[in-house]
């Protein structure tokens, strides 16, 4: 049963990816790149490593795959002229796809790993504990330099989006919540009175 | 193994739910609405007119800078899950080292809202 959920989960991921490159319309190819997303968050879940599949859930489906339909269909971009252009790309695709295939061959064809090389691999949750709890438990102190090193990092990416893109424009009015409350009915209007023939 | 599989068996069951009512809402539109296609149904009316031009256009970067906080306040969110469910288990270097990380955030939201980014225009 395990072995039918990796392949149907390992399958929609390849046929989704292909599909993500071959659709015609681009927001159809970031549907497909949505579904590849949640095949793999199931794969993830396969591997009972549940935090990393709800992550990609939250963040990439949730998130980035909407920053993605929003680039796409508001760009200004002719995909059309993209598409015709793709028999250019075939070649360095395929001896990528080529070099990839070549190494997973070798991983799981002859490669002998040292014999203590297993033991060694890190993990630093306990068998037996879930999956977010194991990483509540270690990554706030035993991890806590990376751990704070990602916040930097957060607010660093906050504070450059902020300075990359914002410009005040100073041709609109704005709303000012103190001036206008502490505005005076009594004094919002003044009444004069106009000579005729002289005006004001 | 064999029960990681029963565990997941209610999201199963609520996928499959999904996908029939999906299918279910597609197929009755199929069936019962009438359908009678015709070319003026769907050319400009009388008093329209056909578009200028194609609806991809430049548009304001603002509209990226919301997403892409939105996607910074994700994150942060994301690192407090594990925190929030081991909280009864964890150390107080633990506690104060996410006080801290929130404090750093804090920290950058203060500074866009104070540099307007939060207002629209």
């Amino acid at each position: 049963m395990i072995t039918f959920a990796f392949y149907l989960f390992a399958i929609t991921v390849c046929l989704s990816g292909i599909m993500v490159v071959m659709a015609r319309h681009p927001v159809h190819s970031v549907l497909w790149l949505i579904l590849a997303f949640i095949s793999a968050a199931g794969l993830f879940i396969l591997l009972s490593a549940e935090f990393v599949a709800m992550l990609l859930i939250i963040v990439y489906v949730g998130a980035v795959a909407v920053l993605f339909l929003f680039v796409v269909m508001m760009l200004d971009v002719d995909f059309g002229s993209l598409k015709s252009q793709l028999v250019r790309y075939v070649p360095v695709g395929g001896l990528i796809a080529l070099i990839l295939l070549a190494v997973l061959a070798i991983a799981f064809g002859d490669w002998q790993s040292a014999d203590d090389a297993l033991a060694m691999r890190a993990v630093p949750v306990e068998p037996g504990v879930q999956n977010t709890p194991g990483i509540g438990m270690v990554l706030y102190d035993q991890y806590i330099l990376p751990f704070q090193v990602s916040g930097l990092i957060l607010l660093v990416a906050m504070i450059g989006a902020i300075t990359l893109t914002m410009r005040h424009r100073r041709d609109i009015k704005r709303q000012d919540v103190l001036a206008q409350m502490h505005r005076d009915p009594a004094k919002a209007m003044q009444l004069r009175d106009v000579k005729p023939g002289q005006g004001l | 193994m064999e029960n990681l599989l029963q565990d997941y068996l209610p999201v199963l069951v609520f996928a499959g739910m999904a996908a029939a009512l999906a299918l279910i809402l597609l197929l009755s539109a199929i069936v019962i609405a009438v359908r009678n296609p015709d070319p003026e149904k769907v050319s400009a009316y009388e008093c329209g007119f056909n578009a200028f031009d194609d609806s991809r256009m430049k548009f304001d970067v603002r509209f990226y800078l919301v997403a892409i906080l939105f996607i910074i306040f994700d994150l942060e969110v994301a690192f407090l899950f594990p925190w929030a469910v081991s909280l009864s288990n964890i150390s107080d270097t633990a506690f104060w080292s996410m006080m801290v990380f929130l404090g750093v955030l804090t920290i950058g939201f203060a500074y866009e809202w104070k540099k307007g980014a939060l207002e629209w225009a």
